[in-house]
């Protein structure tokens, strides 16, 4: 089991702080959105490549690492910002996020020296790559796991439930699917456009062993990573709510910071908010 | 055809255990006395073509060479962006198998029918595009294609159980076959109209017309040189293909040709730019929209003067 001490844990709220204040910065740098969906994914992120994922930095392609797949590619603000804390993408690179020439675009481009499994940004597909990861390394007797990334909004994508209902038959237990539950999606609320509820047992339904945490809180997302795979023979499911926009009180929870950019007033307030 | 094609496949299979094989629920039929062998690596994912080409990706990246079958609207279309985003961007070796090219699946209709798929698929980069002509091309198709690097789309149509060819042939994907050389005229076709154009072509020899045959199995990366060859040598140049004649076999070589300034004679003959409104088994289809060997050799005449 995974447990966090206290010193621990303040240092990785510290860590997280820094990465929100990297976010803001190079979306309102380059005028990109995908603000609030980057925000929700701090915590989570965090604890993944600080504390559960054997990935290196040093050895970026090594074929027994546990592989990470962000199935919400606009998420990749956050994740870029924490690949860039972890090692993997250089301070250059993050410097020409979005721009002519640069590194790194809006939506993730496969770069396995940079710690990109997965080019995605077109929602509900990560999942059954995820699928056909797992199954080699099942076929192979590999110990690696491997981790898909999914908003809650991409679950309104078919594709993701024909892959929910494979691993599941499969009994991948080594494939584990973080839903990103912050209920606000592009042009609404989830209740607006397409209601997921009851999620958890939408996922138990299809033979996945589900948990819910906090997706803000580190104790217990990290309590719950501890116990992968969550039932022998079954996939795991951890459905984390979030907030969208978590951190910055005028992006909470409201739906048009999906893809607003930050003007120069609000970036003075957000990171007076993040100091 | 097809049988052929997976005989020698999972001949290649049990010698080879980083092939795997992943079906959508149909013609598994092919495959029953595998899956019995060896479970794990040959699938029926189920009918969930989108979720199988996603997976098929996934064992790629984890250095499997994959074949995925099933019916091509159903592999080629419904998981149309899986194949571009995972297997074409990122190269990776994963053949389609598609069944029912052409109109073969006449009778069950214009779900099953695929006329568009050439075109899409060879708009894709890093997507190379194949349809074997005879048993003889299959057998050493799915013998190449283990080894083939990237994505590769292989597309059956019309179950022709004879070849065209006497003896042993050079079969190689990107390279085509001149089946017999001509005067004048010169007929290139891909897929199963292979054997239509040879029984075109005899009919033309009754009326006194020396026809060049050629079988241009892959589509991309298409033979240049050997359409410039036949640029060169021939006055009127046809293609024939069991496909819309928007974006397949026809374009690509006009393509070549009009890059290369050939001035003679070119028709494309195909499908129609229409679905079939018709209903009826391959042959009757073919027929009304003018794809039997009378009316193609009739075709020929006219546009040869």
């Amino acid at each position: 089991m995974s447990s966090i001490s206290s010193e621990e844990l303040l240092k990785f709220e510290s860590l997280a702080k820094e990465i929100r204040r990297d976010i803001v910065e190079m979306l309102y740098r380059t005028k990109s959105h995908h603000i609030g969906g980057s925000l929700s994914m701090v915590e989570l992120l965090v604890s993944l490549y600080f504390k559960v994922l054997l990935v290196h930095p040093e050895k970026p392609d090594d074929p027994e690492r546990d592989k990470f797949i962000l199935s919400k590619g606009h998420g990749c603000p956050a994740l870029f910002a924490v690949l860039a804390k972890k090692g993997f993408i250089s301070k250059e690179d993050m410097s020409t996020f979005a721009q002519d020439g640069g590194a790194l675009q809006q939506h993730p481009d496969k770069d396995i020296s940079k710690g990109i499994e997965l080019t995605s940004g077109s929602l509900g597909y990560g999942l059954s790559v995820g699928n056909g990861i797992a199954l080699a390394g099942k076929y192979d007797s590999e110990d690696y796991r491997v981790f898909v990334y999914l908003g809650d909004g991409e679950l309104n994508e078919g594709s993701n439930w024909e892959s929910i209902a494979f691993a599941a038959h499969h009994k991948l237990d080594n494939l584990v699917a973080i839903v990103d539950y912050n209920k606000l999606q592009a042009a609404g609320t989830e209740e607006e456009v397409m209601n997921l509820k009851p999620l958890k047992d939408k996922w138990a339904s299809f033979g996945w062993s589900v948990k819910e945490v906090d997706g803000h809180n580190f104790k217990e997302i990290l309590e719950a990573f501890g116990t992968i795979p969550f039932e022998k023979g079954k996939p795991s499911c951890l459905i984390a709510n979030t907030v969208k926009g978590k951190g910055i009180s005028f992006m909470e929870n409201i739906v048009k910071w999906h893809d607003k950019c930050v003007e120069d007033n609000e970036y003075e307030k957000a990171l007076k908010e993040l100091e | 055809m097809r049988k052929i094609f997976f005989e020698k496949l999972k001949k290649l299979a049990r010698e080879d255990k980083n092939i795997f094989i992943l079906g959508a629920d149909l013609g598994l039929k092919y495959f029953a006395d595998l899956k019995e062998e060896d479970p794990k690596r040959f699938l029926n994912a189920g009918i969930a073509e989108v979720n199988m080409v996603g997976t098929a990706s996934g064992l790629a990246m984890s250095g499997k060479n994959v074949y995925c079958y099933s019916i091509i609207p159903f592999i080629a279309m419904r998981a149309f962006e899986q194949i571009r985003l995972n297997l074409c961007q990122s190269n990776l070796n994963v053949k389609l198998l598609g069944a029912g090219g052409g109109l073969v699946y006449g009778l069950e209709g214009i779900t099953h029918h695929a006329i568009e798929d050439i075109a899409i698929m060879r708009a894709l980069p890093n997507m190379a595009v194949v349809a074997p002509g005879d048993v003889k091309e299959a057998e050493l198709l799915a013998e190449q294609s283990v080894n083939h690097i990237g994505p590769l789309y292989i597309r059956f149509g019309k179950d022709v159980a004879e070849s065209v060819y006497e003896g042993e042939i050079d079969f190689k994907i990107g390279k085509g076959n001149i089946i017999k050389e001509g005067d004048d005229i010169c007929l290139i076709t891909t897929g199963s109209m292979l054997c239509t154009g040879k029984v075109v072509c005899d009919l033309l020899k009754e009326k006194g017309v020396n026809t060049g045959l050629i079988s241009m199995h892959t589509i991309k990366p298409l033979d240049e040189d050997l359409v410039k060859d036949c640029a060169g040598k021939y006055k009127s140049i046809f293609t024939l293909e069991d496909h819309n004649v928007i974006g397949g076999l026809g374009s690509a070589v006009a393509e070549v040709l009009l890059e290369n300034g050939f001035k003679g004679v070119f028709k494309r003959i195909g499908v129609p730019d229409k679905y079939s409104s018709d209903i009826g088994k391959e042959g009757y289809l073919m027929e009304k929209m003018g794809l039997d060997p009378e009316s193609i050799k009739n075709l020929i005449l006219k546009y040869n003067g």
